[in-house]
């Protein structure tokens, strides 16, 4: 009778739950994807810079080089199961990067093998990349409308 | 010290983008595929209205290794082709801009679906 009384004050009771449930995760989700996440960029940008300085790229090739390197590192770690891991560690921090939209790639593309070269590794490696593809080129397409018949 | 300070404007920057995507991830319950979407859309968007170019001269790496800096290089590849040929140009510059990051995408995905066994999850 007593225990059932303790829980009677509805302020009293959320204040128990809430002293009874873990931390909120939001503070430390947010943590872990900025540090991973910064820390994908900060090693993209070496990328550029070592391209810049040792290879002699231009900024456009120094670019291309950051993204194909970053894509390719990415496809070699979801390949071995470790990009996985890091995603379920750092949630946003490793798929908004470029790397997620790699891992987004060779994910399914690796889990639906089975079902044939063709529809599956073929079509699956669009399966996430391609809605972002066809959003992507399908707004730079109108900007470029917009850009060549208004402003030109 | 300069250099010091640009890698820290990169890591800040990248950072708090992709802390961005994890608030929405927690807060709205949006999948990642959506807010790749969102995220492509947005640097379109941003680059088109003159925003997003300063965010990538102040950041580099920490503005362009992000999906809104994918989106960042079709709208530039798309304006500057359009300058240099024309209409045309809207539809040839936002590949020709990205398709490092693409291609790159689509054989090194291919190469290693083939050459590794999927895992339990």
């Amino acid at each position: 009778m007593d225990k059932q009384r303790v829980h009677t004050n509805p302020q009293h009771y959320s204040w128990l739950t809430e002293q009874l449930s873990p931390p909120s995760p939001l503070g430390a989700g947010l943590g872990r994807a900025f540090w991973v996440g910064g820390l994908i960029c900060v090693l993209g940008q070496a990328i550029a810079d070592a391209g810049v300085h040792w290879l002699d790229m231009n900024a456009r090739a120094a670019s291309s080089l950051t993204s194909i390197t970053l894509v390719f590192l990415t496809a070699l770690l979801t390949g071995v199961g470790v990009f996985d891991k890091l995603g379920k560690y750092a949630g946003a921090g490793s798929f908004v990067p470029i790397t997620g939209f790699a891992n987004a790639m060779v994910s399914p593309a690796l889990e639906f093998r089975r079902e044939g070269l063709v529809l599956g590794l073929g079509a699956k490696l669009f399966s996430i990349a391609g809605p972002v593809l066809v959003y992507g080129i399908g707004a730079s397409v109108l900007v470029g409308m917009i850009y060549a018949l208004f402003f030109h | 010290m300069s250099l010091l300070w640009m890698y820290l404007k990169v890591f800040l920057v990248g950072g708090a983008l992709c802390a961005i995507g994890e608030l929405l991830v927690l807060r709205t319950r949006l999948t990642p595929a959506r807010i790749l979407v969102c995220y492509i859309l947005t640097g379109v968007l941003l680059s088109a209205v003159g925003l997003y170019g300063p965010l990538a001269d102040f950041a580099g790496a920490g503005a362009t290794v992000p999906l809104t800096g994918f989106g960042h290089a079709l709208c530039q590849g798309v304006m500057s082709a359009v300058d240099e040929v024309g209409l045309i140009g809207a539809f040839t510059g936002g590949l020709s801009a990205t398709a490092g990051g693409i291609a790159a995408a689509v054989f090194f995905g291919t190469l290693i679906a083939l050459a590794f066994k999927p895992r339990a999850k």
